[in-house]
């Protein structure tokens, strides 16, 4: 009885916070996205560099490490008895990403576009029980450059 | 030292190729952190200290890549890739590895 109470409340608190923390991120994240949406990263080798000269190149890191609340993580295991989409997942993952490309951009400011963008994820806390499952990490890399100003 | 992940340096010419360099190190998290982050897997949201045992960690196997490469007589690393695999848990492998060039 008592340990249903505690899964209870636990259950109400992931919810709320969970709730309230993700949209509070998404809000951070829209916000800093708009702002770094004239710095194109890409994943192409080789750019548009024609009649440009490059000043500075430079690898840009950036990686997060995201945890999924408690709440989503029992809806992931209904889930798993039915089968379909973990839509609670696919959130984490989705913000996580976001996060480590904007901290990407954001590790090398003054650049004019990012190329050959990598983004690598990985579940870093698997442990032997079940429960530890939830939190993954994404790293985005890529070569920052900088072109002189067109005269 | 320059350090990309393309197959060349943006506007320069590459003149000798060296060979692989690259760097490892494995990390764990100390208890404090670890607490931290099992209260946040209650709420969700980023595992700050997670996060930054990760980033120092990549940052010292890139340390240890670049040394290597200053060692070889090499001024610039092309194509670095990245990789981390968790060996235990609570403990993570950050690789990183890359071509040793020189350039003019």
């Amino acid at each position: 009885m008592e340990q249903l109470i505690i899964a209870g409340v636990l259950l109400i608190v992931g919810y709320g916070f969970g709730n309230y923390l993700e949209t509070r991120h998404y809000k951070y994240i829209r916000l800093r996205e708009k702002r770094l949406i004239n710095k194109p990263s890409v994943n192409l080798r080789s750019a548009p560099l024609e009649n440009k000269e490059v000043i500075s190149s430079e690898l840009a890191i950036g990686s997060t490490v995201v945890s999924v609340d408690y709440f989503k993580r029992f809806l992931a295991g209904l889930r798993l008895v039915f089968g379909g989409r973990l839509t609670s997942y696919e959130s984490l993952l989705d913000r996580a990403r976001r996060e480590a490309l904007l901290r990407m951009k954001e590790s090398v400011k003054n650049a004019d576009i990012y190329l050959n963008v990598r983004i690598e994820t990985s579940s870093i806390s698997k442990g032997r029980n079940e429960k530890s499952v939830g939190s993954i990490e994404a790293v985005a890399y890529s070569t920052a450059v900088k072109f002189k100003e067109v005269s | 030292m320059e350090v990309s992940n393309l197959e060349t340096i943006p506007g320069r010419q590459v003149s000798e190729y060296i060979g692989l360099v690259s760097g490892s190190t494995v990390r764990a998290k100390h208890i404090g952190r670890d607490l931290m982050a099992g209260l946040k897997n209650i709420v969700g949201g980023e595992l700050k200290g997670y996060s930054e045992l990760l980033q120092e960690s990549r940052k010292e196997a890139m340390d240890r890549m670049v040394k290597q490469a200053e060692k070889l007589g090499a001024n610039a690393i092309l194509n670095v890739r990245f990789s981390t695999s968790s060996v235990a848990q609570g403990a993570a492998e950050l690789y990183v590895y890359g071509t040793a060039v020189r350039i003019n």
